[in-house]
């Protein structure tokens, strides 16, 4: 057996209900425990050191993780952000070991080798930072240019984000690292990785050929294409309906329920309400 | 006197930082502060009513089904259909709840709970064959611990024989409350965060491979509980009795009753205390006082449906974000010890039985379930009735049968909603104006559990079970850790507002 290298993560979570975290504890291949305990690929370990849904320990000894990182494993760890950031007030909206989340944002997002944005609000701001934006909430790639932080920094919205496109992503930053995702154009203009978001949810939508018919469902949990009844399927760039959900169990068109567009930017604000019909562009 | 701060009190969900003064090595003072606001109550003002179950989901990413459901409910009577739901709609919301509630539960007592007891480095030296044990040591060996270490020390009491079978259950149940979620997926379509529980009823019309799909996921989730989880619980109850005891809390329990059946609730409704008798439920006197939270007040407590959330800095003598709701002028706790409890004082027979079954393994009265076990083996036993009822109800679907009613949005309507969350009652109250959101309010479980004191200065559930602890070592305050987490604390649910660093109003110094 070959020696592991440990790729250090840390995990910081903002303003977020953990939603992000839920799903990835739903990874189904790796499960979460092959990722947590495994080499997600052969040599590559990853060393979770901070994580507050899951970590061991609570309070001061847990700070000193993050200390540690920002200051002796400089430009040597991989920071996984989830949740919006709260701006306003000073950031005084969110705090971890008495400091604003903001601040470790920063610092953190400074000393990483690379930032992973998991989920809609850490992405673009997502539901927390919807009209009126009470926390001067924003996404972690708005942070950065705010700060002028140069930290490589790839998005993976969702409102959860499928627990496959985050393995996935890391897998490919491990494989190919990150100038290799770069040279090879993966990512799209909002710095999606293209393999999961390439494609509108309408391409491969199983009724599309209702919507091509124009036959469209009235009510909820008819037949028929869900268009009228305020899906966003047709703007939305997620391969939610090849991937399926939670183990390949379903989705949401799949239950009859219409898209609500929360990989986009715009979520929630641009997307809703979310029952009503999709104005014309 | 000491002062022990613990920030971030990791395994909960959400942020939350406990202080506590301790004098002659016992808790004298606690209290709790939430550390984020997100301002969810007024990001939904002026929304189109229908996004607001979609959008109060996003309170909290692990239960957010029960607000999901709360919000739904709240709009049904607010849409006049609340009576008008049909059977199968009515069995799919409680599939999609019940599910979610197996994954709460399991998630809580394995991933967030059992660290405080369970020493996974028992592993490190495991020459066995399961596969698990194996991967655990591999891990062990390669020596980056993170993020089973650091931890706080001193206090693993179960043998290396129990501790490295738990080891492998703690993998284990990673992969029962994956399974959960998929079951959930099956009605719901997905999750976190399902889009299958609307105004009207559900999504998803019932399929027979699909009920079967259900049944048959729950089938494996129910031998894991009845095989695994509560023999686990009771494990480490013998090993902890002492926990028998700590942290017993308020003492007065209430639960709002859940999941609707044909004839009523599943859970029903109530109040009781340690005495044990059944004192019923008038939601009309349900209150919040923000007398030491920092809000501005005209009028003080006020009932959710008039309440208020206009933050004022540095009121004075306020030192917390979380309002503190109260029963008739009572502190209460909420979650599945009062679910319970309300039940079997009530005499619910589907609870008493199993409720004595668990009191006779353990060899204790009920009181003892006041208690950080107590709270442990109530959410076993509730995951249980849960998931041994879902088992009948997926079979009363009517395969293809309608799933929902249509309804008329109206210009202006109120309506409330409550339920049974995974962490106790949880209500919402809306109200409509010019076809959108004017009002809304939500009154959580973990405002109930974790709120500060109020008008008549009497401290909050949490509060007032952590204090009287005796503390061993300030520097590893594992006893207050194993107390909040007994309440299964969810953060995100219940800050309204966050406590502002380096103000002079904010200093918590006490006594």
């Amino acid at each position: 057996m070959g020696k592991t290298t440990e790729v250090p993560v840390i995990w910081l979570q903002a303003a977020t209900c953990s939603g992000c975290s839920v799903s990835v504890l739903n990874s189904a291949h790796p499960k979460i425990a092959e990722l947590l305990l495994e080499e997600v690929v052969p040599g590559r370990h990853l060393n979770l050191r901070f994580q507050a849904t899951v970590m061991a320990g609570a309070g001061e000894p847990v700070l000193e993780v993050l200390e540690e990182a920002e200051h002796e494993l400089k430009g040597g760890f991989l920071l996984v952000v989830e949740g919006a950031i709260p701006t306003a007030e000073g950031g005084f909206y969110g705090t971890l070991g008495e400091e604003p989340l903001a601040e470790r944002a920063a610092s953190l997002g400074r000393a990483a080798q690379a930032a992973l944005a998991l989920g809609t609000c850490a992405s673009f701001g997502g539901i927390f930072a919807a009209e009126p934006n009470p926390t001067g909430c924003v996404g972690l790639g708005e942070l950065f240019k705010r700060e002028g932080i140069m930290t490589p920094l790839i998005n993976l919205p969702g409102c959860p984000p499928h627990p496959d496109w985050f393995v996935g992503t890391v897998a490919s930053i491990l494989l190919l690292g990150l100038d290799g995702l770069e040279e090879a154009r993966l990512l799209d203009e909002y710095r999606r990785p293209k393999l999961f978001y390439g494609r509108l949810i309408h391409e491969h939508c199983p009724r599309r050929a209702y919507f091509d018919e124009g036959k469209f469902a009235k009510h909820l949990s008819d037949e028929g294409c869900l268009y009228e009844l305020g899906c966003k399927g047709p703007i939305t760039h997620a391969d939610c309906p090849l991937r399926l959900w939670n183990g390949g169990t379903n989705w949401v068109i799949g239950c009859g329920a219409p898209c609500n567009g929360c990989v986009e930017p715009g979520f929630p604000d641009l997307v809703s309400p979310f029952y009503e019909k999709l104005k014309e562009a | 006197m000491g002062r022990i701060v613990i920030d971030p009190i990791t395994r909960i969900e959400g942020h939350l930082k406990i202080e506590a003064v301790v004098e002659n090595g016992v808790v004298k003072e606690a209290r709790s502060s939430g550390t984020l606001f997100r301002g969810l109550e007024l990001i939904l003002l002026g929304r189109d009513p229908r996004d607001a179950p979609l959008i109060t989901q996003r309170i909290c990413g692990v239960c957010p089904i029960s607000h999901g459901t709360a919000s739904t409910f709240a709009l049904d009577r607010a849409f006049g259909i609340a009576d008008k739901i049909t059977k199968n709609g009515r069995i799919v919301r409680n599939l999609i709840l019940g599910s979610n509630f197996i994954q709460s539960h399991v998630l809580h007592f394995y991933h967030l709970a059992a660290l405080d007891y369970v020493d996974l480095t028992a592993a490190s030296d495991y020459d066995g064959p399961d596969p698990e044990l194996q991967r655990v040591r591999r891990f062990l060996e390669r020596g980056e611990l993170g993020p089973f270490l650091p931890r706080y020390e001193g206090d693993y009491r179960l043998s290396k024989e129990a501790n490295r079978e738990a080891a492998a259950h703690y993998l284990m149940a990673f992969e029962i409350r994956r399974k959960a979620h998929e079951m959930l997926a099956v009605f719901g379509g997905k999750a976190p965060h399902t889009v299958g529980i609307v105004p009207g009823g559900a999504t998803e019309v019932p399929t027979v491979d699909k009920i079967t799909s259900f049944l048959w996921r729950l089938n494996e989730i129910r031998s894991f509980i009845d095989n695994t989880y509560i023999p686990d619980v009771l494990t480490i109850a013998r090993a902890y009795p002492d926990h028998l005891e700590i942290g017993s809390g308020c003492g007065n329990l209430l639960s709002y009753g859940g999941f609707p059946q044909e004839d009523g609730l599943f859970f029903w409704s109530g109040t009781t205390s340690q005495e044990l008798n059944p004192e019923g439920l008038d939601p009309s006197r349900i209150t919040e006082s923000v007398r030491y939270s920092w809000y501005a007040s005209s009028k003080d407590p006020l009932h959710p449906a008039e309440g208020l959330t206009k933050p004022r800095w540095g009121k004075e003598g306020a030192y917390s974000w979380l309002k503190a709701p109260r029963y008739d002028g009572k502190v209460y706790e909420v979650g599945p010890l009062a679910r319970l409890l309300v039940n079997y004082a009530e005499g619910n027979p589907k609870v008493k039985g199993l409720v004595d079954w668990a009191l006779g393994e353990l060899k204790v009265g009920p009181r003892a379930f006041f208690s950080v076990m107590g709270r442990h083996l109530a959410r076993a036993l509730d995951c249980k009735l849960v998931a041994d009822a879902m088992a009948e109800w997926v079979m009363e679907l009517d395969p293809g049968g309608p799933v929902y009613t249509e309804y008329e949005l109206p210009d202006s309507a109120q309506g409330f909603g409550l339920v049974e969350a995974p962490r106790g009652a949880l209500g919402h109250w809306l109200k409509i104006e010019g076809g959108k959101i004017a009002h809304y309010q939500c009154v959580v479980p973990t405002t109930w559990n974790a709120s500060p004191r109020d008008g008549k200065g009497q401290p909050g559930p949490l509060e007032q079970a952590i204090e009287g602890t005796r503390i061993k070592d300030e520097r590893n305050p594992f006893e207050i850790v194993r107390i909040v987490r007994s309440f299964d604390p969810c953060l995100a649910c219940a800050v309204h507002l966050v406590r502002p660093k380096g103000r002079e109003i904010a200093r918590l110094e006490v006594v």
